[in-house]
């Protein structure tokens, strides 16, 4: 009982949740964590250090398409998220009280979500979540006529770059244009699509964009939220002030050259990463339907994620599924929130329209910089039996048939 | 095999589980969520069904190197037990959810469950034996250790049921237990035993009680009389009351003789509480519906025990079943004669019938007859 169980090959499916480490930026990182310095000290060590840090920042700065003064790291997406979420409110509003509407999508991950519904609850923000499609694809003529009914009381307008359970890209640009016409800030999330799709911060028009390190091949533990210089943001977190008086605490140095690397080789590999991994998604898909004739596909079928694949499978409980898959080697998601692992239909879903039966019957497979033929093989292979079985427990707990 | 261990985060099914898996058995474990808001079930390290206990199942779960989910039962444990509990109270009868929760859910929802996805049994943490009897059913007898034998709350299980379930604790001490749990390095091994009611945070079940039917309407405030019908005071719900209390009624006048009163009746719809002495609480006859056989019914008068209250004594009783055409049947009824007196038996608890130490089967008490007719 005490010897781990025989190794067995894994299949993983689940690079939205966290990719495997490129070993260059473990690599880099490795080498700075051996290094002593504080990137605040005045000293030689103080200045290697920093300098570790800024070359860091250029090179984020390069592949992302900003200023190396406009990237502020951070602890990752979360922290990212709430800075821009809190910060731009607080600080628009502390130009001119009016400003009390956010606007955002109801298919944000809980990131955004969270500190958004917290600004209402405690601090008086009036915020909207905005439709989505059947696609989950933003539905922009809301967005207009939210604006449009008072652009003086806007906030801010948050909207994710890709919507990680599904994968549908968001039309950032047309939200621009809507916001910049009235001043008002974009904040977008763009975890799942940095080093996945093409993005260019200024180009994009954004204000605000979020990234973190463990979705690109980068460490855990650390992020940014690149953000335009003139724009004013109130910290949340306050301390040394090292991070442009935004964001507190001691520069992460190892974590941040090993997220440099990451962004670097992620952006440079894109378009190649992404015509392979879209190209076996793609195969993927039509397989498992080929399997399994009655599974639906979710989200956009063109303006997607290249790496992301999401199936509801009617009659089945995505729970049950998730663990007959996991006990033949494939890991995947159920793509729903965890509260104390209680899984709850997911949010993203049922916006976009799907019943609360079909919400639990989903799964999501996601590919990356790893993934191969063998592992959409295996899945194949194995998702038949899977269905089945979960088709029976589903027919005894009183779900649909398929 | 392959097992599904119910791992609650307590130390029994934590050692059950392991013990399991030492045996050989390809094991699963998972912690069954019972409530959508985790926070209003109880807290700290005496429940089942909170964030702790679910992470404490996980930890345990690791050490034995098993994988582990968290399978969501709320809505059915919501409609099946908790619904159900407080029907009952409004009806001004005593439930076990205990026993239900046996019945409906981790024997009913989960173990179907779990057939369906290809397991061959459930695992659980409870003080039962399993053997094979002559006549090749599966029994349960009562548990090694009397102090902690689970066999009443388990008497609802049918033949199928124990076919697919494994009590690997039946034939250990709780201390032996513990001691096992520290030997394997499982945290739990010094968590608290739980008690109360899972569902009920704080332990108080009559302010749980008022809260929720005073919402339905069904709190049945009314009289608290004597059995000459005399009114001795009023009380704001009937769900306060339960067959045999003594304390807590609160009664201005003393009773004629000096002695304590007791709850004798209650009748929901009028909120009649009838209170008297002791002595009518006594209980010779009970008639009891809903049977459920965990292996052959019973064809003629059965001598035997019968346990009526969860770790309350035996007592020496004949039971006959009023009609064996049919073990499902509904309106089947048992007739249960004490042979030895039992006191303050409360319409909706079990009785669990023995022979020896083997379970024969249950049933929901409908009605007790007091020895003095009343």
């Amino acid at each position: 009982m005490t010897d781990a169980a025989p190794a067995r090959r894994r299949t993983y499916l689940d690079h939205a949740a966290t990719t495997p480490m490129f070993p260059e930026a473990v690599a880099a990182m490795s080498e700075q964590l051996l290094r002593v310095g504080n990137a605040s000290s005045l000293h030689a060590s103080g200045r290697d250090t920093r300098r570790v840090v800024e070359e860091s920042r250029e090179r984020i700065a390069g592949a992302l398409g900003c200023r190396p003064g406009e990237v502020v790291f951070t602890s990752g997406g979360t922290e990212s998220d709430n800075l821009a979420a809190k910060g731009l409110f607080w600080a628009r509003r502390s130009d001119d009280a009016r400003r009390t509407r956010i606007l955002s999508t109801a298919v944000e991950h809980h990131a955004v979500l969270d500190p958004l519904h917290w600004l209402a609850e405690r601090d008086g923000a009036a915020v909207e979540l905005l439709p989505v499609d059947a696609e989950c694809r933003l539905d922009i003529e809301a967005l207009k006529q939210a604006i449009d009914r008072d652009p003086g009381s806007v906030a801010l307008v948050s909207v994710m770059w890709a919507n990680n359970e599904v994968g549908t890209l968001q039309p950032i640009a047309e939200v621009v244009e809507l916001a910049r016409a009235h001043g008002i800030p974009v904040h977008t999330d763009a975890v799942q699509a940095v080093g996945q799709v093409e993005v260019d911060f200024a180009a994009s028009g954004t204000d605000a964009l979020t990234l973190t390190g463990h979705k690109l091949g980068g460490p855990f533990g650390v992020g940014a939220l690149v953000v335009r210089r003139e724009l004013d943001v109130t910290a949340l977190q306050h301390g040394g002030g090292q991070e442009r008086d935004i964001r507190s605490g001691t520069i992460d140095a190892p974590a941040i050259v090993g997220l440099a690397t990451a962004v670097e080789l992620s952006v440079g590999r894109r378009a190649e990463y992404a015509a392979r991994v879209s190209a076996l998604r793609d195969d993927l898909v039509r397989r498992v339907r080929e399997v399994v004739p009655s599974a639906v596909s979710n989200g956009d079928p063109v303006r997607r994620l290249p790496a992301n694949a999401h199936l509801t499978f009617p009659g089945c409980e995505g729970d049950s599924l998730l663990m007959l898959l996991d006990a033949r080697g494939v890991e995947c998601s159920t793509g729903s929130a965890c509260s104390a692992g209680v899984p709850q239909p997911s949010h993203v879903l049922l916006a976009m329209g799907c019943s609360d039966e079909d919400a639990r019957s989903s799964l999501r497979f996601s590919l990356g910089h790893t993934s191969t033929q063998a592992d959409v093989d295996a899945l194949v292979e194995a998702i038949g039996p899977a269905v089945e079985r979960a088709a029976e427990a589903g027919a005894v707990a009183g779900l649909g048939g398929r | 095999m392959k097992v599904l261990a119910a791992m609650s985060g307590g130390v029994d099914s934590a050692v059950a589980a392991a013990r399991v898996a030492e045996a050989g058995h390809d094991v699963t474990g998972i912690h069954l969520a019972l409530s959508r808001n985790p926070q209003s079930y109880r807290s700290g390290a005496r429940g089942c069904c909170t964030i702790e206990d679910s992470n404490d199942a996980r930890r345990a779960a690791d050490v034995i190197g098993i994988p582990f989910y968290v399978w969501d039962l709320s809505e059915r444990f919501h409609a099946d037990v908790v619904e159900d509990f407080l029907d009952e109270y409004a009806a001004g009868r005593t439930p076990n959810p205990c026993l239900r929760c046996n019945e409906k859910i981790k024997f009913a929802a989960v173990l179907d469950r779990a057939l369906a996805l290809g397991f061959d049994a459930v695992a659980t943490g409870h003080y039962a034996q399993l053997r094979t009897g002559a006549d090749g059913l599966v029994e349960m007898h009562r548990a090694e250790d009397m102090g902690k034998d689970q066999s009443y709350v388990l008497g609802v299980l049918t033949q199928r049921q124990l076919g697919h379930a494994l009590f690997p604790l039946g034939d250990s001490a709780k201390s032996d237990v513990r001691r096992e749990a520290e030997r394997r390095g499982l945290a739990v091994a010094a968590k608290p035993d739980s008690h109360d009611i899972c569902f009920i945070s704080d332990g108080d079940t009559g302010g749980w009680l008022a809260d929720r039917l005073a919402d339905r309407e069904l709190a049945h405030a009314g009289s608290i009389v004597d059995r000459d019908g005399e009114v001795l005071g009023e009380h704001d719900g009937s769900y306060r009351f339960t067959v045999g209390q003594r304390r807590g009624l609160r009664i201005g006048r003393p009773a004629p003789d000096g002695k304590p009163r007791y709850v004798l009746d209650i009748e929901p719809v009028s909120g009649t509480v009838t209170v008297g002495p002791r002595e009518a609480l006594a209980v010779e006859h009970l008639t009891a519906i809903r049977p459920v056989w965990c292996g052959t019914v019973p064809d003629r008068a059965l001598e035997c025990t019968v346990q009526l209250r969860a770790h309350g004594e035996e007592h020496r009783a004949v039971v006959t079943v009023a009609s064996t055409a049919s073990t499902t049947a509904t309106d089947e009824k048992v007739e249960v004669r004490l042979l030895d007196r039992a006191t303050g038996i409360a319409p909706g608890q079990a009785v669990v019938v023995y022979d020896g130490t083997r379970v024969v089967g249950s049933a929901t008490i409908a009605s007790a007859d007091t020895g003095t007719g009343a």
